[in-house]
């Protein structure tokens, strides 16, 4: 009995192994990582790309910049693509871990409006490829909150006590602190140590009134009524709008965080030429399109947009005007003391 | 005789060679990086910054040590009515315990946000009846909550594994000999069942110490524990990476349950008998 038991048990442990070692030679099937924010494709595209190239596409999403930036730059794991935020682009370039593209085969690139291009995070536009842009917004349900409450469009409504328990907040610092400092009519680039105590306090006033601090669950909370109030972006209150027409969203008077997001390829990917295959794919008109309808980003793609229908590109909110557009601010690589005094301020207010 | 011993060396040759890849040198990178800072130089400056989170840590034992009491409390009479129960109904009472376990503790524990959201299926029910509603969810007690039912089977199967094993004749064996009913559990059951209860609370305390699934779902972001600020300093979620202090938070975390586990063992006297640890 035991014999047959230590026996059975043997083969259960020897079996996986050698069924393992047995699937080396897997072809030579092309797989391309890419690394991806959350809610942020549609995955028709990616089966469409896999369908038409052959090559295998294996998809992740991360929450955010910082997220995606730990595990990229640990190289505990190796990805070909990864879609960072404007300032997070930069901090790579400067640290070498992203990939001189190779225009030659992205063709596409041509596709995509020039104001985008060459922006101050990758000067010469060597690096990146826009996929989609916008700002930040403040979103309101407009059955709970008073008219009067948003006649201004200031981001006093994100403090305001008589919603307390209703609002939502950012879940990462840069945002976070980034509303803040533009509610002191600060920069949120700022380099003095005072505006970001200053803020540090803003935001701890802030707390007690906040029902959580949230990112993709913004979705959740405020289509189901949850919250009522939450700041977050642009495309994604166009999504939420979608499944409660009670949701209303307006750019702070203060200012807002434009956001460029765009699509690079890693230092150490293996598959570089395949990975500008999927870029310039992504950027095929219909792809394009697609990928604007689904994820309500604003697209940089000029053909997409003309595609797309008049009733969201001409949205004042989302394709926000040249003169709005002036109010706003582009995130900077933040200097290493900033970075860490935000991280710190960042805990001290989460823990209390 | 040789032959058996070589057969036990080579059957547990895969258990130590996982062990080593993935519980030894894990801990060792920790010590490593819990004693160096970011050039890899040799420093103690981790390990004091620490104190900065001592209210962290404070909140973190507080809140697990207040679910594992009410695991115990609530673990214990569950498990003692059935293990009384006629076998065939033991073990689908049992099979019922594990029964959530089947599903991904992620998904149970969105599942407990939607249920005590301010407009969730509680709140709903209560206003149906025309109650008022009321705000469960972002409390220290929803993260509580979310730990007693996430860790709760882990403490009732070891103490329905011992009391299983109490014969019977013990039990009568005291009643015989005058004791009444609460003599029998005070000095017969409890003492005998202390092994699961051991082996229970540290099924439970130990990963409510450290979790943070839970108090970023159920706590809203705003209950951090030391499991949050871990996250943090690995993942880079406050801005900056820090693998030296967050290895450090790891470390002294580690020293804290062993040492409430030795504590916990001192109690336990008859360690032959049982209990799975």
């Amino acid at each position: 009995m035991k014999k047959a038991l230590s026996f059975i048990l043997s083969i259960c442990v020897v079996l996986p192994i050698l069924a393992f070692s047995g699937c080396g030679g897997n072809g030579d099937k092309i797989t391309l990582n890419v690394y991806n924010w959350g809610e942020y494709i549609d995955m028709s595209a990616v089966y469409e790309f896999e369908k038409t190239y052959g090559i295998d596409v294996n998809y992740t999403t991360y929450a955010s910049n910082e997220e995606m930036y730990a595990k990229v730059s640990s190289g505990a794991a190796s990805y070909d693509i990864v879609i960072p935020s404007d300032y997070m682009i930069g901090k790579m370039i400067e640290e070498g871990l992203l990939a001189e593209l190779d225009f030659a085969n992205i063709p596409n690139y041509s596709l995509i409006g020039d104001e985008y291009k060459n922006l101050a995070f990758d000067p010469d536009n060597k690096y990146s490829v826009p996929y989609t842009w916008g700002t930040t917004v403040v979103m309101y349900n407009k059955s709970v909150v008073d008219p009067a409450d948003v006649k201004d469009k200031s981001l006093d409504l994100l403090w305001n006590e008589k919603y307390s328990g209703q609002i939502l907040m950012f879940d990462n610092p840069r945002d976070a602190f980034g509303l803040a400092l533009h509610k002191l009519g600060y920069s949120m680039n700022t380099t003095n140590p005072d505006e970001w105590e200053a803020a540090a306090k803003e935001l701890k006033k802030q707390k007690p009134i906040l029902q959580a601090y949230v990112m993709d669950q913004i979705f959740d909370k405020m289509s189901s009524g949850e919250a009522a109030i939450a700041p977050y972006y642009a495309g994604d209150a166009l999504i939420i709008q979608e499944s409660n027409p009670d949701i209303e969203y307006f750019i702070p008077k203060e200012g807002a965080n434009m956001f460029v997001d765009s699509m690079c390829v890693l230092k150490n990917s293996q598959h570089k030429t395949e990975a500008e295959m999927f870029i310039n794919f992504m950027c095929n008109t219909d792809v394009a399109v697609m990928t604007a309808e689904m994820i309500g980003y604003a697209t940089p793609h000029t053909e997409a947009k003309k595609a797309l229908d008049p009733a969201i590109t001409s949205n004042p909110v989302v394709y926000a005007s040249a003169e709005v557009l002036e109010n706003t601010e582009v995130f900077l690589n933040l200097s290493p003391e900033i970075s860490l005094l935000q991280s710190e301020l960042w805990t001290d207010i989460k823990k209390d | 005789m040789k032959n058996k011993s070589l057969l036990a060396k080579f059957a547990s040759a895969p258990y130590t060679v996982w062990m080593c890849i993935f519980v030894i040198v894990p801990i060792a990178l920790v010590v490593y990086y819990a004693f160096t800072d970011a050039d890899g130089n040799f420093t103690f400056g981790n390990m004091t910054s620490i104190v900065e989170y001592g209210s962290t840590f404070l909140i973190s034992l507080k809140l697990a040590l207040i679910s594992t009491v009410i695991c115990l409390l609530m673990a214990y009479p569950v498990a003692y009515t059935i293990s009384k129960m006629k076998q065939r109904r033991q073990s689908t009472m049992i099979m019922l315990v594990m029964l959530p376990m089947w599903m991904n503790f992620l998904i149970r524990t969105y599942a407990w946000m939607t249920i005590l959201e301010g407009n969730g299926l509680i709140n709903r029910f209560v206003r149906m009846l025309g109650g008022e509603g009321f705000s469960m969810i972002n409390t220290d007690g929803a993260v509580v909550l979310g730990m007693v039912y996430n860790f709760l089977p882990y403490m009732i199967l070891p103490i329905y594994t011992v009391l299983t094993k109490i014969e019977k004749s013990t039990i009568e064996a005291a009643q015989d000999l005058g004791a009444n009913r609460l003599s029998v559990f005070r000095r017969v059951l409890l003492p005998m069942s202390i092994p699961g209860i051991i082996s229970g609370i540290t099924m439970v305390f130990v990963p409510a110490v450290s979790t943070f699934v839970i108090s970023k779902l159920l706590g809203g972001g705003k209950t951090f524990l030391i499991g949050d600020i871990i996250e943090n300093f690995f993942l880079g979620n406050t801005g900056t990476v820090n693998y030296n202090v967050g290895a450090a938070l790891s470390l002294v975390l580690m020293i804290l349950i062993l040492i409430s586990m030795t504590i916990m063992n001192h109690f336990d006297k008859d360690e032959s008998s049982g209990g799975i640890m």
